[in-house]
């Protein structure tokens, strides 16, 4: 016992200073700000290498880089976005946010919290390391198909174990949430509840656990049919090319509803506190996150329409990808519907979640475009799919965490941010997004190809206003970071609640949050 | 008393998951080194796995310790349980992706190559001739011709050894629970021999099949698919069997109690989700 009263006398503060701290840290806070900065740094690197693209694309013909250095960025580009910059973004927002939304003293399993964050910094040392080896980085799209992609050079194995670690970080995250959820929560806070990104994180990490190690598989697949014979996908030994892509994509739709569910979530925390409204139809929210959870799983194959798939099967997976339009649109009517005669108020969050509503729909609009068999068979690998997943992923995923990290930070650093600055960050934001990405989706129309250097010069217009859109958006981003260090510097004191009235137990502690809370649970 | 029931124990700083961390960065490097050919590789490969191990020992060692100190709830026993049971579903799926090539493979991939269904010209363009059948090693005969694995003699007898082994593994279970130590301690015992023998058989066969069958890893999509499968499985008894030897070990020195077990629940657990992927790989690609 005496062991415990003397813990309890230093559990205000860390147990180790410097760079210690940081390595051996179990406190849900400690490792949800760094995920937050690893994925702060990642999105920088991943931003530099799409403005590479940008700038070889601004132009017809081949001007700054290579074709094979070109591929190289396109497929280290999604993987570092994907996989370092808004995974790790969410799971730091999780980290954060969960134990303090349903009322724990912290993460379910504390030591592999910071297991699981600390794979991540190893892992992409070895993937970005792969940029300087003989042969380049992987080149074959972030989608890895083989044969293509079996022709890496040095870096191949490498490319596959660092995606490997990627996987378990990811799996031992996963569970380390869902357990938080399920056993961690305060007397009194049943399921229904439970905050809707706590619900949305839930959901997400069932996803996680269920598809990342299916991706470790056909990876794994890969690994031995270069280097121990085997013929998964090679046809002269009875395997099938396009075998891969069914495994790829039946772990790659789940992905990127993994990429979307947690802004769900956080969009339906900041809608409500702006507009002062309780959410409408949290039920309804619950089923349809559950809902697309479930489809999820069978709409993989409307990636590869041009496979060619037997009828019956392209049949089936047209119907169930519109299908996913349905929950989705219950949850786009439930935020318009708690707008819908609230007292709203435009802070920087806000604003952020409305253009959220605005602009996913228009990529969830080119989605169930891509979905139709006969339209696909025509759009497929042009830049009108490229404009649709950055429409959904950028003002969609990417907005989503920017609203939850202006959201939430007053709570974490006590401090309120430069609202003047959030007001400038979102609107260049929301307009160089648009500059970027929506002209992407007539050059799709007109059959440019993605993932190629070079076009034919009726494209020049829509990629010159693109190109500027991007460096626009980027530069954007440097606000961002300004922000952010101000903040964590100082500003105006934060007080518990922050906003008007929220509700939430994560107001209910003082900002910025202690180191350690809910020590003792709340009633709910 | 601070130490109550609904508080939950949130441990210190710890050294272990970064001492984990490095290993696997260490094996990552390692394995990569060895398969582009450096004389390197396999050294540093291990070098990254006796990290891990020396890992395993402190870590575990650690919430061994903290249980046997009083430290944990039964709240922290739950989010043991669910992690160790989220964590088999992980598995689970990982299977899946195997078996998911494994199934698409014999209904799809061959039967096209043979020329079934509209609109694959493959069979009459590249391979006119080729009979889809299974088991096969595709239209070129990858890796040369060779027998199938029969699901008769060692398979069959492998598939009652891990049977018998979850009956022996529940039994000791029960025994647990109703403080029969000797009983405990003798069924746990069999079902490492039981264990250990499972794998002793899948070696034999192996070398059966290198030597006598010509079915090697690379005897296209049948030796890829058998062998991997069966490969990966063989992994997860080898580690089933280790966690079950370090369990025989601790229930010898008084470890567990009829109402706290998390360790052997966990190993008890992961060994029935052994039990049931053979017994899914005995019917889908021994049997059928
Ligand atoms: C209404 C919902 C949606 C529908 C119907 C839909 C449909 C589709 C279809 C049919 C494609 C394949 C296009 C092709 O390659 O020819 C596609 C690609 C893609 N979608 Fe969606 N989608 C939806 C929502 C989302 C969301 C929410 C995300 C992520 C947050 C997303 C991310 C992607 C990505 C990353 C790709 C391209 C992958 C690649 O080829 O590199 N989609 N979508
Ligand atoms: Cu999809």
């Amino acid at each position: 016992m005496s062991e415990t009263t003397q813990a309890r006398e230093h559990h205000d503060g860390p147990h180790a200073t410097g760079i210690r701290r940081w390595l051996t840290t179990t406190n849900h806070k400690d490792i949800g700000t760094l995920y937050l900065v690893f994925s702060l740094v990642m999105f920088l690197v991943g931003g530099t290498m799409a403005l590479i693209i940008r700038s070889e694309l601004f132009q017809p013909g081949l001007q700054l880089v290579d074709p094979h250095f070109f591929n190289q960025m396109t497929t280290m580009h999604a993987l570092v976005m994907i996989f370092g910059a808004l995974m790790p973004a969410f799971v730091g927002l999780a980290n954060w946010q969960i134990p303090l939304m349903v009322g724990a003293p912290d993460m379910a399993l504390p030591r592999m919290n910071n297991w699981s964050f600390w794979i991540l910094p190893p892992a992409f040392l070895l993937l970005l390391a792969t940029l300087f080896m003989p042969g380049g980085a992987p080149a074959g799209g972030w989608t890895l198909y083989p044969p293509l992609i079996l022709q890496t050079g040095d870096a191949f194995p490498l490319v596959v174990f660092s995606l490997h670690l990627l996987g378990a970080s990811s799996i031992l995250g996963a569970i380390n949430i869902i357990v938080t959820i399920t056993n961690m929560r305060a007397p009194g806070m049943g399921f229904m509840k439970m905050p809707l990104f706590v619900w949305t994180w839930l959901i997400t990490a069932y996803l996680l656990i269920g598809a990342m190690p299916v991706l470790a598989g056909a990876i794994t697949m890969l690994l031995t049919d270069r280097y121990f014979g085997t013929s998964f996908f090679l046809a002269a030994g009875g395997g099938d090319p396009v075998m891969f892509q069914h495994i790829f994509w039946f772990f790659g739709h789940p992905e990127v509803y993994i990429l979307i569910l947690p802004a769900f979530g956080i969009i339906s925390q900041v809608i409500p506190t702006f507009a002062r409204k309780p959410l409408f139809g949290y039920t309804s929210m619950v089923v349809a996150t559950s809902a697309i959870a479930f489809l999820s799983y069978i709409v993989w194959a409307h990636h590869m329409f041009t496979t060619g798939m037997p009828q019956a099967g392209m049949l089936f997976f047209m119907i169930s990808t519109m299908f996913i339009a349905v929950p989705t649109g219950v949850k786009i009517f439930n935020w318009l519907a708690t707008l819908w005669r609230g007292s709203i108020s435009f802070e920087t969050p806000m604003l952020f979640a409305i253009a959220f509503v605005v602009l996913f729909t228009i990529g969830g609009f080119s989605g169930l475009m891509l979905a139709l068999v006969p339209a696909d068979i025509e759009y497929h690998d042009t830049y009108f799919v490229v404009a649709h997943f950055h429409y959904v992923l950028v003002p969609g995923a990417i907005f989503g965490v920017i609203a939850g990290v202006y959201y939430w930070l007053p709570k974490w650093t006590g401090h309120m941010y430069d609202e003047t600055l959030g007001k400038w960050h979102f609107w260049l934001s929301t307009i160089f997004v648009n500059v970027l990405f929506f002209p992407q989706h007539f050059l799709g129309l007109a059959s440019m190809p993605r993932r190629i250097p070079d076009y034919s010069v009726q494209f020049t217009e829509f990629n010159m206003i693109s190109t500027i859109g991007a460096f626009g958006f980027g530069l954007s981003q440097l606000l961002f970071v300004w922000m952010l260090i101000k903040c964590v510097k100082g500003g105006s004191r934060a007080s518990a609640e922050v906003w008007d009235q929220p509700q939430g137990l994560e107001w209910t502690v003082p900002s910025p949050a202690p180191y350690h809370t809910f020590e003792t649970a709340p009633r709910v | 008393m601070a130490n109550t029931k609904t508080d939950y124990y949130v441990p210190h700083g710890s050294p272990w998951p970064a001492v984990a961390s490095a290993s696997m960065f260490v094996m990552a490097l390692g394995g990569a080194l060895w398969l582009n050919g450096s004389d390197a590789g396999r050294a540093v490969l291990f070098l990254g796995l006796a990290g891990l191990i020396v890992m395993m020992f402190g870590w575990l060692g650690t919430v061994i310790r903290e249980n046997i100190a009083g430290l944990y709830s039964g709240q922290v026993d739950r989010s043991f349980r669910q992690g160790m049971a989220w964590f088999i579903f992980s598995e689970v799926m990982f299977f899946f992706g195997f078996f998911g090539a494994l199934f698409y493979a014999r209904t799809l991939a061959v039967p096209w190559l043979g020329g079934e269904g509209i609109g694959t010209g493959t069979n009459s363009v590249l391979w006119p001739g080729f009979e889809a059948d299974w088991p096969t090693n595709g239209p070129e005969a990858v890796g040369g011709s060779f027998e199938p694995m029969g699901w008769g003699g060692l398979p069959l007898l492998n598939t009652a050894l891990l049977l018998a082994s979850s009956v022996t593994i529940t039994i000791a279970h029960h025994a647990l629970k109703n403080s029969n130590r000797l009983r405990l301690n003798l069924f746990t015992l069999a079902t490492v021999v039981l264990g250990v023998a499972f794998l002793y058989f899948q070696v034999v066969e192996y070398v059966h099949a290198y030597q006598d069958l010509n079915l090697r890893l690379s005897t296209g999509i049948y030796g890829s698919t058998f062998f991997m499968l069966t490969g990966f499985h063989g992994a997860h008894v080898t580690l089933g069997a280790i966690m079950l030897i370090v369990t025989w070990l601790r229930i010898a020195r008084g470890h567990f109690t009829p109402n706290e077990h998390f360790g052997f629940q966990a190993v008890a657990w992961y060994w029935h989700f052994v039990d049931v992927v053979w017994v899914c790989l005995f019917i889908f690609v021994y049997v059928l």
